[in-house]
């Protein structure tokens, strides 16, 4: 059984419609190593009892033309899913039971896929290492002491730990590529109307979006693929033809330009990122593409702009967590004591600090001098970003300023820990799709991820130079099961 | 700049969070350090340039105004921490 578990999402769909698996084979497996890994607390809510019973009745009947035939796969808790609990990481919604499913999932499973269960996210993907949930932090497969990312670090952990052949997670300002970083993964972060945000619990509208996390670049397509859709029900999901991505996948980026842009190299990088980086290069280039110098200028302003918009819009998003309608309510002496009362208990600290931030940068006589100066410094972060794929195909960075840090370094520091986020963000303010593949190790081991950045739509040539990339880096990820008894 | 307790009991009582005089300074602290962060934008002149509102560049759709959703009232009340079967039930209001 156990290695089912070892085999890719590619492998699993060939060995399912050649019938040498079946649909419960497989999903027992990944259940039997789920539940033999629950030190990794990449759960919030299992839903092993009815994914055996759907394998069981996919198996009876078996349909081999779907995508996803049979597959038992998790998904992070910020997505709706028709009467299984959805939490969000959050206190305020520990007791929500959607009514109805998210259309992105509902893809998943329309493809024949089975769900596992949700899997642990930062509170409302509020966070860069997963220790703003309110179930608890998830542990990196890599290191016990380490955080996985966030805001998707439950996802990367069931990926990189094999409790889930692939994932989906979202990506607000870095949290499917960070944390696919800090755990050896692949993480897409597609374009902005890619794919649909019906039934994600909101965080920022403007910069979500969800996306596939994945072994390996071939599984990470397919599952994009499937997840893609224009959707009616979200007013930003965006009506065009979209790809075949897995069957158009090629190694043939001969003659790509991809740009390298110098606002990356920040002070204080450490050298091994620096190293990476110019590995990365030399791999671009051995697969026959070539590399321009360029500039993104407003690359530093990135961060404060995200720290306006972000909050901003979370502060809005989030009044609807208000004790009557849905989630955690706390007794009040009246009606406004009972909002406030029920806000404060039930958002943790990170959640509260960024919708104070975002109430304040948009009360009374305070939102021309933040919100509208980040809209407009967004403006110029995008045209940075226009100005460079008018010489070159995409562009190639580091994922993250650093390997995966330990659980507590940065929980004293906001600050700190929003510098994490430094490469990934300015492609969600720019709405651009990036993907983080695992590129090589630090000194001790731990994974450390490349990204790269396409134009809008251009899902289909950032995923081509990843598989190139992959072939050329050749990764292996250092996982000893060590949270197995 | 500076954002005081007063400035956070202002901003908490719009965001209906309560917070106590520990946390508030607490708060006030984390402010502080995150606006002393954001303040960077400052240096940019930005007087000409247009804000971006929307990132996708698309027109929004038109839909004809049809009712899809029939009779789902049971749904929509089921996860409130308190109804009465046909209504969500709150704090009384009125005297």
């Amino acid at each position: 059984m156990s290695d089912i578990t070892k085999q890719s999402l590619t492998e699993l769909v060939e060995n399912i419609k050649n019938k040498k698996l079946s649909s419960t084979d497989v999903t027992k497996a990944f259940i039997d190593r789920s539940e033999k890994s629950e030190e990794l607390n990449a759960y919030i809510t299992n839903d092993f009892t009815s994914a055996i019973d759907k394998a069981k009745k996919f198996d009876q009947k078996p349909n081999l033309d779907l995508k996803l035939p049979g597959i038992p796969l998790a998904v992070k808790d910020l997505f709706c899913t028709k009467n299984i609990k959805t939490t969000a990481g959050s206190k305020i919604l520990n007791n929500f039971v959607p009514t109805y499913e998210s259309t992105v999932t509902e893809n998943i499973w329309n493809e024949g896929a089975i769900l596992l269960g949700k899997l642990n996210c930062d509170e409302f993907a509020m966070g860069s290492s997963n220790e703003t949930s309110f179930f608890g932090n998830v542990q990196n497969p890599i290191d016990k002491n380490l955080v996985p990312g966030g805001s998707s670090g439950g996802s990367a952990s069931a990926v990189a730990g094999q409790l889930s052949p692939i994932t989906i997670g979202t990506d607000t300002g870095g949290s499917i590529r960070q944390p696919a970083s800090f755990t050896g993964i692949v993480g897409l972060k597609p374009t902005y109307g890619s794919c649909s945000r019906y039934g994600i619990v909101a965080f920022a509208s403007s910069l979500d979006q969800a996306g596939p996390m994945a072994q390996n670049v071939k599984d990470c397509a397919l599952l994009h693929e499937v997840i893609s859709s224009y959707d009616p029900k979200d007013s930003t999901s965006i009506d065009f033809k979209r790809n075949h991505f897995s069957k158009e996948l090629t190694n043939n980026i001969k003659g790509k330009k991809i740009g390298i842009p110098k606002e990356y190299r920040v002070d204080g990088m450490p050298k091994e990122i620096e190293d990476l980086w110019q590995k990365g290069i030399q791999y671009i280039k051995d697969c026959g593409a070539e590399t321009i110098d360029i500039s993104l200028p407003n690359t530093s302003y990135a961060l404060p702009t995200y720290y306006i918009v972000a909050p901003a819009e979370a502060s809005s998003n989030l009044a609807r967590y208000d004790g009557v309608k849905y989630g955690f309510r706390a007794k009040g002496e009246n009606l406004i004591d009972m909002y406030e009362k029920t806000r404060s208990e039930g958002f943790g600290a990170e959640v509260q600090r960024r919708i104070m931030i975002g109430t304040y940068v948009l009360s009374s006589g305070y939102y021309d001098a933040y919100y509208l100066k980040a809209q407009k410094v967004r403006k110029l972060i995008k045209n940075d970003f226009d100005e460079a794929y008018k010489k070159v195909d995409a562009i190639l960075t580091p994922s993250t300023p650093s390997s995966a840090f330990k659980i507590g370094e940065k929980t004293n520091d906001p600050v700190s820990m929003y510098l994490n986020d430094i490469f990934t963000v300015p492609v969600n303010l720019a709405g651009l799709p990036g993907i983080s593949i695992p590129a090589g190790h630090d000194l001790n081991g731990y994974p450390l991820g490349l990204q790269i950045i396409g134009k809008a739509f251009d899902e289909q040539n950032i995923l081509n130079i990843a598989y190139a990339m992959e072939e050329k880096i050749n990764f292996k990820n250092k996982i000893t099961d060590w949270w197995i008894k | 700049m500076s954002i005081d307790l007063k400035t956070i009991k202002h901003i908490s009582k719009l965001a209906r969070i309560s917070v106590d005089e520990q946390r508030a300074k607490k708060l006030a602290g984390d402010l502080n350090s995150i606006f002393d962060f954001i303040e960077k934008l400052n240096e940019l002149k930005t007087d000409n340039v247009e804000p971006l509102t929307s990132i996708a560049e698309t027109t929004l759709k038109l839909r004809s105004d049809e009712v899809k959703s029939k009779n789902i009232r049971e749904q929509i009340i089921k996860n409130s921490p308190q109804d009465n079967e046909d209504y969500f039930v709150v704090p009384k209001v009125i005297e």
